[in-house]
């Protein structure tokens, strides 16, 4: 049976407009045979959640860069979870401190990708963490 | 004679850049236009001033602003101390996007990575116990910058300062937004209106005021390459010039005071030609596109931060190394202002330490390095001049595609500049991905680490503080007034007047960023641009 292919929505939260790690995500999530919805920048947590709502996808993958994460991160999950009992596989980059990231994992984030990642390190992550989950 | 292999098949400047060879000959000048003018002559490849450095050195101008207006009074007065000679205002995105720190989507932002500005009372505090006549001020501020501007001038004007006096910069580059940066508020066409709106004010009265500073820097940041970069920037500054001119403007009536900020990347020897190559083509854009009368019109000024994107967040304290490789670039470049990039830029905002540190990295190149003594020391050097003539062609060809498509304004709309820029980043990423570009510690001499600097961190309740003192002042203020000012701008903003005059009395009235944006908003309407990924 073929399998399905990944379905990711990548969006910014807040205001940050620094969106070069999220373009280059994108481009090379879809060159790996992923589905890529980039929704863009300037978004509340409440569209983020509808758009994942409506694109029915498998992972969701936050960025910020401005320092906002920890605030934005946690209740976009939140808002996500009560509006959908689907089980989602959730990323995030930008800057975010060593520090923050134990809390970030309470919340429901399964990984943390600094600068400096490589995208096939986040799109193998991704392929392990869906078919286990599959 | 033996042939010795190699270690790449191809040697290129950077990622997508210029390919070089083993060695540069008087040969490989020839059948290119000689260039032998001096420092101080047109079109001032060498330096803009016939002396360089000699008469006066570059202004140190370390970028700042974080959380509260009081804590960035502090960092300012502590980076003075230590030797920085010129101001640089880091305000957080509400402000510059135009929101207040109450508005719903400045949860999370309020004090993150620049200084809450909400009103005049804010500016005012910012600058306590330094006097505005006798500094040096860059704003880094684009789609607000007539209102964040309208406020400098009015806290200037409450410490008896005259506009006359106010000497510095206000970036007030809203194209590059739409490119690279994303904090335009306004569609194009409105960003214009009140960008030159700002560009003719500050001609008209502010005499030691840059009003723009166009950017190169935010491009190369979102993966342009160099010769990117500076067509880009030059690009858009024919755009602006010609709009000014459109205004009914004389070219030598506000040129004089446009300047750029430009990245300056790790490859030391391509961003030495790349600065050259940016003055002589400006030069020659407004001697020959504009026909500037003026020399101070052709000269291209310009400030410089090394791209923040060449910091590692893995052994952090190498970036202290590509900082010192980068800021040598910019001095033998011939920068007028510089901000160095402290090493933990890739972690958080700079820690006093980081920020310290890279201030030092200037005041060693200026002082005990030599390289400030002699202006344009690179100069006549084979590889360095054939280099320059490769960038400036690189420009030209980039100039023409865009002219050809109407200017950069239309580049913008039609998404060119954009994907150009986007290929670049991901030609880069695949680079660093599969090692052909080597980033020290990050796909080639890694370590595991457990990272023991001690990083910046904003109080958890600067939000909380900020949203109290905004509701305390807005309770404490005339409001009537406020209304009838803001009434006023709306008035202003529908005409074709300029709309500055109306924005320093409104803001006088402590009228805040969010509520004056917002009448903006109301005239003009905000802008979405569709996402080109």
């Amino acid at each position: 049976m073929a399998s399905k292919k990944i379905r990711i929505l990548i969006a910014k939260p807040g205001l940050d407009g620094h969106d070069r790690g999220v373009k280059v995500l994108a481009q090379g999530l879809r060159d790996a045979g992923m589905e890529v919805i980039y929704l863009g920048l300037r978004l509340t947590p409440e569209q983020i959640a509808q758009a994942v709502l409506q694109e029915d996808t498998d992972v969701v993958g936050l960025s910020s860069l401005s320092g906002a994460h920890m605030s934005l991160f946690p209740k976009t999950i939140k808002i996500i979870k009560e509006i959908s009992s689907k089980h989602y596989l959730f990323i995030c980059g930008g800057i975010i401190p060593q520090k923050d990231i134990p809390k970030l994992k309470e919340f429901g984030m399964a990984a943390v990708f600094g600068p400096g990642t490589a995208i096939a390190e986040i799109s193998k992550f991704i392929q392990a963490s869906v078919v286990e989950a599959r | 004679m033996e042939e010795v292999s190699e270690r790449k098949k191809e040697f290129r400047t950077t990622v997508d850049g210029i390919v070089v060879k083993n060695v540069y000959t008087p040969d490989d000048l020839k059948g290119n236009e000689q260039d032998v003018s001096l420092p101080g002559e047109y079109p001032f490849t060498r330096h803009i001033r016939s002396n360089g450095y000699r008469s006066r050195l570059w202004t140190m101008r370390q970028y700042a602003g974080f959380a509260t207006v009081q804590e960035t009074n502090a960092r300012y007065k502590y980076l003075y101390k230590q030797g920085n000679t010129g101001f640089s205002v880091a305000l957080h995105l509400p402000t510059q996007i135009g929101y207040d720190s109450t508005h719903p989507m400045s949860a999370g932002e309020v004090g993150r990575c620049g200084v809450a500005i909400d009103s005049l009372q804010d500016m005012e505090e910012l600058w306590d116990g330094i006097s505005l006549a006798e500094i040096s001020t860059s704003l880094t501020i684009n789609a607000t910058a007539p209102i964040i501007l309208a406020m400098y001038i009015a806290a200037a004007e409450n410490q008896g300062a005259k506009q006359s006096q106010l000497a510095g910069t206000v970036q007030n580059d809203v194209l590059k937004e739409y490119i690279a940066r994303n904090t335009y508020i306004f569609d194009p066409e409105t960003s214009m209106r009140l960008t030159t709106d700002v560009c003719q004010y500050c001609a008209q009265n502010l005499p030691k005021w840059n009003s723009i500073s166009i950017c190169g820097y935010h491009m190369r940041d979102a993966g342009a390459t160099a010769i990117q970069e500076a067509a880009f920037a030059l690009a858009n500054g024919i755009t602006y010039v010609q709009a000014m001119k459109n205004r009914g403007m004389a070219v030598d009536s506000f040129a004089p005071r446009f300047t750029f900020i430009v990245a300056c990347n790790i490859n030391f020897l391509e961003e030495v030609a790349k600065l050259r190559a940016m003055r002589r083509a400006w030069a020659k854009i407004m001697k020959e596109r504009f026909d500037a009368q003026d020399p101070r019109s052709m000269m291209f000024r310009f400030h410089v931060q090394n791209d923040g994107f060449t910091s590692t967040a893995q052994q952090p304290l190498n970036n202290i190394i590509r900082t010192t490789i980068s800021a040598l670039a910019c001095v033998m470049g011939g920068c007028q202002s510089l901000a160095t990039t402290s090493y933990d830029e890739a972690l958080a905002l700079p820690s006093e330490e980081a920020a310290r540190i890279a201030l030092r990295t200037q005041q060693i190149i200026a002082y005990e390095s030599g390289v400030a003594d002699v202006t344009d020391p690179l100069g006549g050097s084979y590889f360095i001049e054939w280099l320059t003539n490769e960038i400036e062609d690189g420009i030209n060809k980039y100039i023409s595609t865009i002219d050809e498509m109407g200017g950069a304004m239309e580049a913008v709309k039609k998404g060119y500049i954009q994907r150009e820029i986007q290929r670049s980043a991901y030609d880069y990423q695949k680079a660093v991905d599969f090692g052909e570009q080597v980033v020290v510690g990050i796909n080639n001499f890694t370590i595991e680490e457990d990272l023991k600097i001690q990083l910046h961190e904003i109080g958890e309740n600067v939000e909380e503080k900020q949203i109290e003192r905004l509701k305390k002042l807005k309770r404490g203020r005339d409001n009537e007034k406020v209304g009838h000012a803001l009434n006023k701008v709306s008035q202003v903003a529908r005409s074709n007047d300029n709309i500055m005059p109306a924005l320093i009395e409104v803001v006088k009235t402590y009228a805040t960023v969010g509520e004056i944006s917002d009448a903006l908003r109301d005239v003009f309407g905000e802008y979405r641009e569709p996402s080109i990924a």
